[in-house]
Parts: C-alpha cells; sequence; structure tokens
C-alpha cells in the first residue's frame, strides 16, 4: 500500500491532529486547568482553520485510496467553509459550556463536534459509498449525545432518544437504498455507478433504491416529510448545538447530496430523481414556511425556518452546473452566518435569562439594542431582503435553477419565490416584537460574555460584507467550474 | 500608473463618510470638521498628483507616440458576474475629462470644506445643529462624485449617479426641520429620479444592442481606425459599430433603437443638470445650505448630464437626431433661464437660474460639436466651460453665502450697498460676474468665446441666439451685482453689528477662487482636452489656447456683454425709475419671467390634477379592493393551511417513522407512475 495516500487527506489528519490535542489536553490536564478545554479547543481549531486557506492545500493529488476518497478545490472550499461555522460555534459554545451543570464534561463537547466534523469531512470527500455510510454515521452518533448534553434537562433527553430513533430508521432506510444500488450495479463507487447505469433504462428497482437513497440524506438535510425529529430536537437540544445541527450538519449534508447526485446517479437525472427533487422541494420550502409561521418558540421557530431554507439549498442540486455548485456552497457560507447569529443571540438571551419564547423579545431593542440589531441583521439575511448577504445567496441559487432552462424549473422557482414572500412575514414578525411591540416584563440588559460578543461581530460581519464584497462568490464560481 | 493612488482617492471620502456617520456625534464639532477638512485636502493632492501624472508625464499608458492622449483604466475589478457576457465592473479610468474632473471636484469640494467651517456656524461661534452630519454627507457626496467619473462603464456611473442624486437629497434637506427644505429634497429626488428612469432604460437599450456596458468598447466605436486609438477587443468594436451602421438596424416609432437609446440617456443627463422641462427641482434646490449650493448645484453634480454626454460623445456623433434635440433643449433652456434670472429677487434663485443657464451653454456645446469643424471645438469648449463654471459659480455661490451669513436673508433688498462693509466679498464677487459675463481676460470670456465659435461653425441662427443669451448673462449677473453692493443701505448699520467680511476659512475659498477665475483661462484646454485626444496645436505654451479663438467672434461678443453691462448699470446703478418703467412696459413678460414661466404650477397641474385624479385613483382603488383582497385571502388560505397541518408535527417518534417512510415510498411510486 501507498502510504503517501494519507497526504491526500490533509484536513482528515489535521481535524484528527486537533482533536487528539483536545483530548490530551483534557484528559491529563488536571482539574483546576481544565476550565481552559474550551479556549484550547477554540485556538487550535482556529488555527487549522486558517491553515485550510493555505494554497498547498489544494493542489497536488485528488485521489486517494483506489478513487474512494477525492479531494479537489470545490471539496477543501466547502470544508473550509464548515470549518469557519464550526469553529463559530465553538466560541459561542464557550459560555454555555461553562455553566454549572455541564461544566465537568465541557471538553467532551468540544471533542463530540470535532468527531462529527471528522464525518462530515468523510461524506464529502467519499466516492465510495461505503466511505460515505462511515462517515454518515461518524458524523449522526455523537450528535445524538451532543442532543443530551444538558441530559439534567427533561427536553434534551427526550430530543437525544427522538434523535436516535429516527436517525437509527433513516440509517436502515439508506441502506437497504444502497444495496439495491449495489444489486444494480455491482460496485459501491460513485463513478462505477454511472459506468453502470450509462445507456440502462430506469426500472422500478433503481427508483424505489434512489428514493431510499434520497430519504436517508434527505433525513440529515431534514426535508419535508423526513424532517420531523428537526423540530423536537432543535427545540430539546441546547442552543449551541442546535446551531451545529441546523448549519453545518445541514451544509455537510447538502453538499454530499450534490455529489452524490451528480456523480452517481447524474446519468438517470431527468429519467428519476429530478421530480422527486421537485416534490421534495415544493413540499420543503412550502410545509417549513407554513409551520414557522405558527411558532411561539423561538428554537422550534428557526427549526421550521431552517427546514425551508434546506429547500432552498436543493434548488443548487437540482441546477445540474457548475453554477448550481457554487451557489450552494455560497448559500451554505451565508446561511452560516445568518443563522448562527440569530442562534447567538438566542444563546446570549437565553443564557441570562433563560427566555425562548418569541413574546419574550418584545421591547428588546430598547434594553439591549445591539442584539436586537444583529437578529434583525439575521433575519433579515435569513428572508433575502437587499443589500444583505442572504439576498446574494438567494439571487445566485435561484439564477443557477433558471439556467438550468426547463418549464419546471421555472415553475419551481416561482413557488421558491412567493415562499420567500411567506418567509418574510415569520422573519419580520421577530423584527416586530424587537423593535414595535411593547412589553412590562422586557428582558433587563444585559452583558454578553466576550466569546458571544466575538461571534457575533464576527456573524455581522459575514452578513453585511458577503453580499457586497464580490470576489467570494467569484471564487466559489471558479472553484467549481 | 499605480493603483495606489486612485484607490486612495475614492476610499479616503468613503472612510470620512463612515467614520463621521458613525461616530461623528461623539467627536466634538471642530474635530469633525477638521478631520473632513484634511481627508479632502488628501483627496485633492493625490488628485492633483493624479491628474497631472496623466497630462503632463508622457508615459506610453497616457499618451500614444503621435501625440494623442489615451483612456487608461488604471484598474477594473469584476464586481458581479452574471454570465459570460453580463459583468458589472467597477474601476477607474483615466482620460481627458475624467482627469479633468479628478481637478474640478477635489478643488471645490475643498474650498466648500473650509468654508463650511466658518459657514455653519453662528455670529457667536456655536456649530449649527448636525455639522458632523453635514461633513459626513459632503465626504459622501465627494467619493460619489469622483466615482461617477471615473466610472469604466455605464453600469458603474449610474451606481454612482444614484449615489449622488442620494447625497444631494441628503444635504438639501440638511435642514430637515424647516418643511421648504424637505419639500425641496423630495422634489429634487423624486425629478431626477423620473430623469433617471429614462437613464435606466437607456442604458438597458443600449447595452442590450451593444453587448457591453463598457465605455471602452462602447466609444471606440464610431471613426474608422479608432479601435486603433483605444485598445478595445476588436470583436466589440465590429459588434457595436454593426448595430450602428446596419441599414436593418433595429427601429422602434420610426428611430433606431441607438438613437432612442442615446435621447433616453440624455434625459437622465437633463434631470441631473437641470435641462428643461426637468429642471423645476434646481432652484428650489437652493433651500439647501449655501457651501451645498456651491459644490453641488453649481459646480460638480449638476454638470454631471455634461459629462455623460461627453462621455458617450463618440456615440452621440453617429446619432445626429440625439446631438440636434441635445441643441434645441440646451438653447430654450439657456435662453429661458436667462429670461428667469433676470426678474428674480433671492440671489440663490438668480445664481440656481443663471446656473442652468450656463450648463445649458455646455450642452449647447457638446450638441454642435462635429469633428469637422475645427477638430470638434464645441467638445473641447463645452469641457472649458465646465471648467471655468465650476470655479466663478462657486465663487459666486460662496459669496453669495458670505452676504447671506451676514445679513441673515437672502433677498437682495435686505443687502444694498455693502460694498463699504464687506470690501473682500465685493472684490471677489465682482470678479465672479465679469468672468460669468465674458470680459477678457477673466476665465468664462475664453470658454465662452470657444462656445459661441462652435456655434457659428454649426449655424448662425444658433450662434445668434446664444449671444443673446451671453448677453443677457451679463446683464443679469451686473444687475445683481449692483443691486447687493450699490444702492443706498435701508437700515443704518450700527457699531459691532454691521456687516462685515467673514472669517478666514470664509474669506480663503473665496479669494483663491477668485484667482482661478482670473486665470483658468489661459489653461491651454485645446491641447488637454478634445474629443478624440489629438491635440489640436503643437506646442503646449499657455498662450497658444487663444488661437482657437476666433477673434471675430470675441469681438462681437465682448461688445455685447459691455453693453449688457452698461445697460445693467444705467439702470441698476442708483435708485431710479427705469426698472419699474421696463417692467411695465412689458407687464405679461415680466410677469412670465418672475413666475418662471409657470413651470411648477404646470406640473402640478399635471401631477396633482392628472395623473393623481385620472391614473392614481383608479389604481388605487384597484390596488386597495382587488390586490389587497387577493392578498389577504392568499394569507387567509395561508394561515388555514399552516393550521390544518399542525397535526403532523405530534410530537409521537412512532408517527415520525410511518410518516418518513410513507414519503420515501411514495416519493418512488409517484416517480415510477409518471415515468411509466
Amino acid at each position: 500500500m501507498d502510504y503517501s495516500q494519507f497526504l491526500v487527506m490533509k484536513q482528515e489528519i489535521g481535524l484528527l491532529a486537533v482533536f487528539l490535542l483536545v483530548f490530551l489536553f483534557d484528559t491529563f490536564m488536571p482539574r483546576g486547568r481544565q476550565g481552559a478545554v474550551g479556549m484550547v479547543g477554540c485556538i487550535l481549531f482556529a488555527i487549522f482553520t486558517a491553515f485550510g486557506f493555505c494554497p498547498s492545500f489544494t493542489c497536488g493529488v485528488t485521489d486517494a485510496f483506489s478513487g474512494m476518497y477525492n479531494s479537489s478545490a470545490a471539496v477543501v472550499n466547502i470544508k473550509n467553509i464548515l470549518n469557519i461555522g464550526a469553529l463559530i460555534v465553538m466560541i459561542q459554545a464557550l459560555r454555555w459550556a461553562d455553566q454549572e451543570m455541564t461544566r465537568i464534561r465541557r471538553g467532551e463537547f468540544y471533542e463530540l463536534l470535532l468527531v462529527t466534523l471528522f464525518g462530515m469531512y468523510l461524506m464529502i470527500s467519499a466516492r465510495h459509498f461505503l466511505l460515505f455510510v462511515i462517515g454518515l454515521e461518524t458524523a449522526s452518533l455523537p450528535l445524538a449525545a451532543m442532543v443530551a448534553f444538558d441530559k439534567h434537562r427533561y427536553e434534551s433527553r427526550e430530543a437525544a432518544v427522538k434523535y436516535v430513533l429516527t436517525a437509527v430508521f433513516s440509517s436502515a432506510i439508506f441502506l437497504m437504498g444502497l444495496s439495491f444500488v449495489y444489486g444494480l450495479a455491482g460496485t459501491l463507487y460513485f463513478d462505477g455507478i454511472a459506468l453502470a447505469l450509462w445507456g440502462e433504462g430506469v426500472n422500478t428497482l433503481l427508483i424505489v433504491a434512489l428514493a431510499f437513497v434520497i430519504a436517508g440524506i434527505g433525513f440529515k438535510l431534514s426535508l419535508v416529510p423526513f424532517h420531523l425529529w428537526t423540530a423536537d430536537v432543535y427545540q430539546g437540544a441546547p442552543t449551541p448545538v442546535t446551531s451545529y445541527l441546523s448549519v453545518i450538519s445541514k451544509g455537510a449534508a447538502a453538499f454530499a447530496f450534490l455529489v452524490i447526485l451528480w456523480q452517481a446517479f447524474g446519468q438517470v437525472y431527468s429519467q428519476a430523481w429530478e421530480w422527486m427533487l421537485y416534490a421534495l422541494i415544493i413540499l420543503t420550502i412550502t410545509v417549513g414556511n407554513l409551520f414557522a409561521m405558527r411558532q411561539r418558540n423561538i428554537k422550534r421557530f428557526l427549526a421550521f425556518s431552517s427546514i425551508s431554507q434546506a429547500g432552498y439549498i436543493v434548488l443548487g442540486v437540482i441546477a445540474m452546473n457548475p453554477m448550481g455548485m457554487s451557489a450552494l456552497m455560497y448559500y451554505v457560507l451565508v446561511y452560516i452566518f445568518s443563522n448562527l447569529a440569530a442562534f447567538g443571540v438566542i444563546g446570549a438571551i437565553e443564557n441570562n435569562s433563560g427566555k425562548l419564547w418569541i413574546d419574550d423579545y418584545k421591547g428588546l431593542y430598547k434594553t439591549n439594542p445591539r442584539l436586537a440589531f444583529t437578529m434583525m441583521l439575521a433575519m433579515f439575511s435569513l428572508a433575502g431582503i437587499p443589500p444583505f448577504a442572504g439576498f446574494f445567496s438567494k439571487f445566485f441559487i435561484f439564477t443557477s435553477a433558471i439556467n438550468q432552462g426547463s418549464i419546471a424549473i421555472y415553475v419551481l422557482v416561482l413557488i421558491a419565490l412567493i415562499n420567500t414572500i411567506i418567509s418574510l412575514y415569520y422573519y419580520l414578525l421577530v423584527v416586530k416584537a424587537m423593535f414595535i411591540s411593547q412589553d412590562d416584563c422586557v428582558i433587563p440588559n444585559f452583558r454578553s460574555a466576550c466569546s458571544e460578543r466575538l461571534a457575533l461581530w464576527v456573524c455581522v460581519a459575514g452578513i453585511i460584507f458577503l453580499g457586497i464584497v464580490s470576489c467570494v462568490y467569484n471564487h466559489l464560481l471558479q472553484v467549481a467550474a | 500608473m499605480d493603483i495606489t493612488l486612485p484607490i486612495l482617492i475614492l476610499s479616503i471620502p468613503l472612510f470620512m463618510f463612515l467614520l463621521l456617520g458613525l461616530l461623528g456625534m461623539k467627536m466634538s464639532h471642530k474635530l469633525a470638521g477638521t478631520l473632513g477638512t484634511l481627508g479632502m485636502g488628501t483627496v485633492l493632492v493625490l488628485s492633483y498628483i493624479t491628474a497631472f501624472t496623466y497630462f503632463f508625464s508622457g508615459s506610453p499608458q497616457f499618451i500614444s507616440a503621435a501625440g494623442e492622449r489615451l483612456q487608461a483604466v488604471i484598474f477594473n475589478q469584476t464586481w458581479l458576474q452574471f454570465s459570460d457576457t453580463l459583468v458589472i465592473k467597477l474601476g477607474f479610468l483615466l482620460d481627458p475629462i475624467s482627469a479633468m474632473m479628478l481637478v474640478v471636484i477635489p478643488t471645490i469640494s475643498f474650498m466648500v470644506h473650509l468654508y463650511s467651517l466658518g459657514y455653519m456656524r453662528d455670529h457667536h461661534g456655536v456649530y449649527e445643529h448636525g455639522f458632523q452630519r453635514f461633513y459626513a454627507f459632503l465626504s459622501l457626496f465627494s467619493f460619489s462624485m469622483l466615482g461617477l467619473v471615473v466610472a469604466t462603464n455605464i453600469f458603474q456611473m449610474y451606481i454612482f449617479w444614484e449615489l449622488v442624486g442620494a447625497s444631494s437629497y441628503l444635504l438639501i434637506g440638511f435642514y430637515y426641520k424647516k418643511p421648504s427644505a424637505v419639500s425641496a429634497s423630495k422634489k429634487a429626488f423624486i425629478v431626477t429620479r423620473f430623469a433617471d428612469l429614462g437613464f435606466l432604460i437607456g442604458i438597458l437599450v443600449l447595452s442590450y444592442y451593444t453587448g457591453t456596458f463598457d465605455f471602452m468598447s462602447l466609444t471606440s466605436v464610431p471613426v474608422d481606425g479608432m479601435a486603433d486609438v483605444y485598445h478595445v477587443s476588436e470583436n466589440t468594436a465590429v459588434a457595436v459599430k454593426g448595430i450602428f451602421q446596419s441599414s436593418a438596424a433595429p427601429m422602434f416609432m420610426g428611430a433606431s433603437v441607438m438613437t432612442w437609446a442615446l435621447v433616453l440617456i440624455f434625459m437622465g443627463g437633463m434631470g441631473k443638470s437641470a435641462m428643461m422641462p426637468l429642471h423645476i427641482w434646481l432652484p428650489d434646490a437652493m433651500e439647501g445650505p449655501t457651501p451645498v449650493s456651491a459644490l453641488i448645484h453649481a459646480a460638480t453634480m449638476v454638470v454631471a448630464g455634461v459629462y455623460l454626454v461627453a462621455r458617450l460623445f463618440p456615440l452621440y456623433l453617429m446619432e445626429e437626431a440625439a446631438l440636434n434635440i441635445i441643441v434645441v433643449v440646451g438653447a430654450l433652456t439657456a435662453f429661458y433661464a436667462a429670461m428667469v434670472a433676470c426678474t428674480q429677487i433671492d440671489i440663490k434663485r438668480v445664481l440656481a437660474f443663471s446656473t442652468i443657464s450656463q450648463i445649458a451653454f455646455m450642452m449647447v456645446s457638446l450638441g454642435v460639436a462635429r469633428p469637422e469643424f475645427h477638430h470638434g471645438i464645441g467638445y473641447m469648449a463645452g469641457m472649458f466651460h465646465l471648467f471655468t463654471h465650476a470655479m466663478f459659480k462657486a465663487l459666486l455661490f460662496l459669496c453669495a453665502g458670505a452676504l447671506i451669513h451676514a445679513i441673515g436673508s437672502n433677498d437682495y433688498t435686505a443687502m444694498h450697498g455693502l460694498r463699504k462693509y464687506m470690501p473682500i466679498t465685493h472684490i471677489t464677487f465682482l470678479i465672479g460676474c465679469l468672468a460669468i459675463a465674458g470680459i477678457i481676460p477673466f476665465a468664462g470670456f475664453f470658454s465662452k468665446d470657444e462656445i459661441l465659435t462652435a456655434c457659428f461653425g454649426h449655424s448662425i441662427v444658433w450662434y445668434v441666439w446664444m449671444s443673446v443669451v451671453a448677453g443677457l448673462t451679463a446683464f443679469y449677473m451686473f444687475r445683481l451685482y449692483y443691486l447687493i453692493f450699490w444702492w443706498k443701505e435701508h437700515h443704518v448699520h450700527e457699531g459691532h453689528h454691521a456687516p462685515h467680511d467673514q472669517p478666514m476659512t470664509m474669506t480663503l475659498p473665496l479669494i483663491i477662487l477668485a484667482a482661478v477665475s482670473c486665470v483658468a483661462g489661459f489653461v491651454p484646454f485645446g491641447n488637454l482636452v478634445t474629443w478624440n485626444g489629438k491635440p489640436m496645436y503643437d506646442s503646449m505654451g499657455f498662450f497658444t489656447n487663444l488661437q482657437h479663438l476666433d477673434w471675430s467672434v470675441a469681438a462681437i461678443s465682448l461688445a455685447v456683454a459691455i453693453i449688457a453691462i452698461a445697460i445693467a448699470t444705467v439702470m441698476y446703478r442708483k435708485e431710479n425709475p427705469l426698472p419699474d418703467k421696463m417692467a411695465n412696459m412689458f407687464p405679461r413678460l415680466w410677469d412670465w419671467c418672475y413666475h418662471r414661466f409657470y413651470w411648477d404650477e404646470l406640473y402640478m397641474f399635471i401631477t396633482h390634477k392628472i395623473i393623481f385624479g385620472c391614473i392614481s385613483r383608479p389604481i388605487a382603488w384597484f390596488d386597495r379592493h382587488i390586490i389587497d383582497g387577493t392578498m389577504d385571502s392568499l394569507a387567509t388560505i395561508t394561515n388555514k393551511a399552516s393550521y390544518a397541518i399542525r397535526g403532523l408535527q405530534s410530537g409521537k417518534v412512532q408517527m415520525y417513522v410511518w410518516i418518513y417512510l410513507a414519503g420515501a415510498l411514495l416519493l418512488g411510486a409517484i416517480t415510477a407512475i409518471c415515468l411509466m
């Protein structure tokens, strides 16, 4: 075996090194100094993230292990994007991990998080379903432990159980779909499957197999109707875990979804999965919106908002052109900043006052103008109001879909556009509560922790500048082409 | 050329705007004003260096071996890429006119920054409310205007075009507690925005048919061999040329689409440059602080329309019809505004109408420019007049500001006889008047006579017409001068309350601008700014530009100006019944002039009676009942649907799993059935 192949996996190895260092620190540091583990994790991970932007990460050999593993410029980029998001989550979590009940095991949060990220890396880089499944499980199972992190809280435990049960079920369906695929193609390599499907007609077995595969990944992306776990888990999980679930996990799954559908099943695009995605996108965006309108709990509200956002992300998959890939990556990047800004504000407020209802936010502008302002930016960006980044990400993803050019996709984009108007309604409800509504028991003024403020500043900068500074998107477009 | 200077020129004002806008309230008034002024001073130095490098360095990037000045793109960054061909770039273009504007804008802007340090305080030295905001807006305006003139493509120009519009709106409405200022700012914004609609459509038509936004590709077209001068891709040049020259060029309502595009773009210029009938906002814009009027509504922003036409001049050359429209609009506006200026009593209004009239001069000059006549002297003269006019009109406005600051009123009847009290203002104002009247050797003489020469070369009718307007200009300026500085003062000014010259920060800009107005005419413009970059003469000497004066034309116009001044002297030197007699002799004419030919009333009638009554009301009804009704019912349906499906989220995992499975199977089944 050629061991130099491991050099292709620079990012995975780097991440493992960070993980091991954090793990060692956590295990062997004397009790008194363990408090620094979060900070150490953040710093190490920040260094690692910075290294990811070195040009040397992109050049050289891209395939390893007889084509099971692949690393291209686009792959490195999406990993970098996920790194940024994970870093922000880690910084935001510093304050929360330090609370009374979880203090003793705070190191584990960072370790679990790094492991799941490692799993996502494998999902993204996999060009063979075996490696993909390993990545998927590595990314899923530790998440259950993270969801249950606040196990002193009943909701946290309940959420973890629900997550484990549905995840296991979805894995089963996914594996069943894979076994069908193996039966049809005789291989689990993506390009092998594509080769086997070349020129073949579409039969019922393939369609069922595809439906199961899509359902399996749709679970991670929380596409309707595979989304039902989302709201309960998001609400019950600790806020940093929710934010991690809603952006990083989703971003990785979206990119892997794109790679699988394009590379393994690109041949049967128009015959099989195009229509499935149409249905899923329309359902996801619409149902997500309809539910989001009714929510009174802010985390549950963001859960449904993130469901409908996932629908927009999948528009990039259906585009089937390089622009779709770049638009998807850009969308994920912008979504990371917008959603993490929202969750950062929620986390700060939860840490200080424990309030989680939208009605609690009434009059927030009077007492905490900066938090209210950040939340407003996040909502505007999520709703896609120019000139914030969210507008551009929606714009590019719609453009990429339109470029695909069929009548059906025009209808699809039209429906998506109508849904953005509906989404505007509920995003603005939050803004209205903060800025216009009056309330007697307003959340009192407080100063959020340094770490929280740092993370929020980064997010605000991202929301404001990512759209206006065009070179980000242009770079992604080059990478994807 | 290095990109550092251009980047700094644009980023310093932007930074100042952000700094003063965000942190201004935390600074002292003095610090904010000083910072803004210093920032502008830096920009002034840097732009002078840039312009000097462009004109005189002789670098092959700027001047060809044959001595032609080239268009040089210093940088051109892709900002938004929609497709392979549809790209919006932001960049920095240096060519004769943008380099000239790099001199004009920072000069005036710096003077105004300096002047405002004194102007924006009252007599007790108390700063006006919103002083920091004022400087922030000034910086925003300077940034936008600089971005406009160095635009490399028409879309960038449009972006900055709107930005100057916005900053003009903010500055006119600076005294936002004064209802008249608020309505003036709204008026300016709405009128120019309406004109920009035409501009935008023009841009879209033009770029749709030519396939490019880029000025380099667009303007390299018309004359054979020009593509070699401007180094652009042959393909684009050929494509654009094809649109213009093929007999099968698309037509729309009897004119080719290119004529339409150029006329629509000119409409945008009409709005910004206050050409009739879109001029109505400019007199009202005088509600803003006077330094703003000097900067925006006299020297820089209002000439953006002229600059736009000059920028696309090679395209306009291809369309005779568009140029003729420009001439007619310009000539009518010039005459109209001069007539009105003769009757106004508010000194800023007189100056505003004078500005309209002078900008119209520039427009006419561009309109009559033809390469056949004196190497397109009209183009050069228009740009020259833009340059000199910026200097002396800013001077006049700043003088007016000093007077208003001293007296506390815009009305000249409150002024009379000020020459004893404010000698510096008196002398500088007189220089401004002589310059605008076109008396040798002040700046206006040279530029105006070149315009008249160009008119003469085009058609004798326009020559006579514009000479009459030039005479009117001299007349109303000296009328204003005598009314302010001569006559017997009405009020007895006692002791320390007597009006006096203003502090140094205010008089220094007056003196500088007056000095510039004296000598600007000797700048060898024909060698610096021409329509195709070829210098008109071989040598660069300061007096060579006198060669392109047609001395017979000059003598006539000088005579006209002197006669006009003489008439003004007779009528207004001392208080006498002559003006009233004149007014009574032509009561109708005087009345129309005094009421600005009732344009505002006409607009009120059209907007209120016709547009609001016949169009807006029915649309409002339709909106309120049909559209809102549809939306309301949609919202109700959405709400109901949302209520109906809430059961899906039961919280039971068993249920979730069933739905999951059913979903996966249904997905497969439906697809399978669809494909059967």
